[in-house]
């Protein structure tokens, strides 16, 4: 197994994204979530985006059907993953799609798109999603047991560190002109409606801006 | 409805929204567009969350040395520094904004 190419890309991965499951977890507890929220999130949710969007609402005072409607948006980019995996790795039986769905996530999506040898796919897919799993969850306990210890999160930057992972998980996504475009409307709406609406709904207003602008890009671009 | 409530209802919504796209058939869904306005709507809500996290508190716009922070990761991440770097960067440019008297 560990000759294969993408099963060890897909362990390395694992090592260097499972790490960052510290911060969720310490960021979750500061948010006010039990050590055990934070770990069903990261053994059931299990994706990380909606999983610090639900944890970002929750500490702004949002409610928490805000928290999960944040959540659930996010994680829609996963079923249109989940479609173009199915087509090249087409798993048989429900339990067997059950499993590759439950490790449907960036990482091993990009492992395996990167992939051009069926069986090779098929390695760095699991290596990838069963690998970040196991130390998603081992590194979010880690971390939700320290931010409990840690007492004012504040005065450790707390706050100030879950600024700085949303913007890393945005980053990497701001490739272009169309993007960045969407992320600096965006950011004016959110500054201009949180004075106006309930926390978490700013979030939600964003998304809807996005969606129009994506289908107004598309529109121009296709004359 | 407490938390634990939404924590699980927001887990399930979380997996139906990956086994859909396993259960659907393969050739309905596989739209390049679909990609795309998925890429969309991801951008446009980590930069929402971004921001919120950095200048709201409640319903009020609040800066203070969390926009340290966020100044510090983006140098991090132009210096392609990997994720928990930038993440700490976050951490410790607030908790010295803080230790030099900013709310």
């Amino acid at each position: 197994m560990l000759q294969s190419p993408a099963v060890r890309a897909g362990l390395t991965l694992a090592a260097a994204t499972g790490v960052y499951g510290v911060s969720f977890g310490a960021l979750a507890t500061t948010a006010g979530l039990g050590v055990l929220q934070a770990q069903a999130l990261s053994a059931l949710m299990f994706t990380g985006g909606s999983q610090f969007a639900f944890i970002g609402v929750v500490a702004g005072g949002g409610s928490g059907a805000a928290a999960t409607a944040a959540a659930a948006l996010l994680g829609l980019r996963n079923a249109v993953y989940a479609v173009q995996m199915n087509a090249l790795l087409a798993p048989r039986g429900l339990l067997h799609k059950v499993a590759h769905a439950q490790v449907t996530i960036d990482e091993s999506v990009a492992l395996a798109s990167a992939q051009t040898d069926p069986d090779e796919r098929r390695r760095g897919f699991w290596a990838a999603g069963a690998g970040i799993f196991v130390l998603w969850n081992l590194s979010t306990l880690l971390g939700s047991l320290l931010g409990n210890a840690l007492g004012d999160p504040r005065a450790w930057g707390l706050d100030g560190a879950a600024v700085a992972a949303f913007l890393g998980l945005l980053w990497p996504r701001l490739r272009g002109r169309d993007p960045v475009a969407v992320a600096v409307v965006c950011v004016l709406v959110t500054v201009v409606a949180v004075p106006w609406l309930p926390p978490g709904l700013p979030i939600l207003l964003a998304a809807a801006v996005a969606v129009v602008m994506h289908v107004v890009l598309v529109r121009r671009r296709s004359r | 409805m407490n938390l634990w409530a939404w924590v699980l209802v927001a887990c399930v919504t979380a997996f139906a929204t990956k086994l859909v796209g396993w259960l659907l058939p393969a050739e309905k869904l596989q739209r390049p567009w679909l990609l795309q306005a998925a890429g969309t709507l991801t951008v446009g809500l980590l930069a929402s969350l971004t921001v919120m996290n950095a200048v709201a508190a409640g319903q009020e716009l609040r800066p203070d040395a969390r926009l340290l922070a966020l100044a510090a990761a983006a140098v991090a991440l132009l210096l392609r520094a990997p994720f928990l770097v930038v993440v700490l960067a976050g951490a410790v440019a607030a908790a010295l904004g803080r230790l030099l008297g900013l709310p």
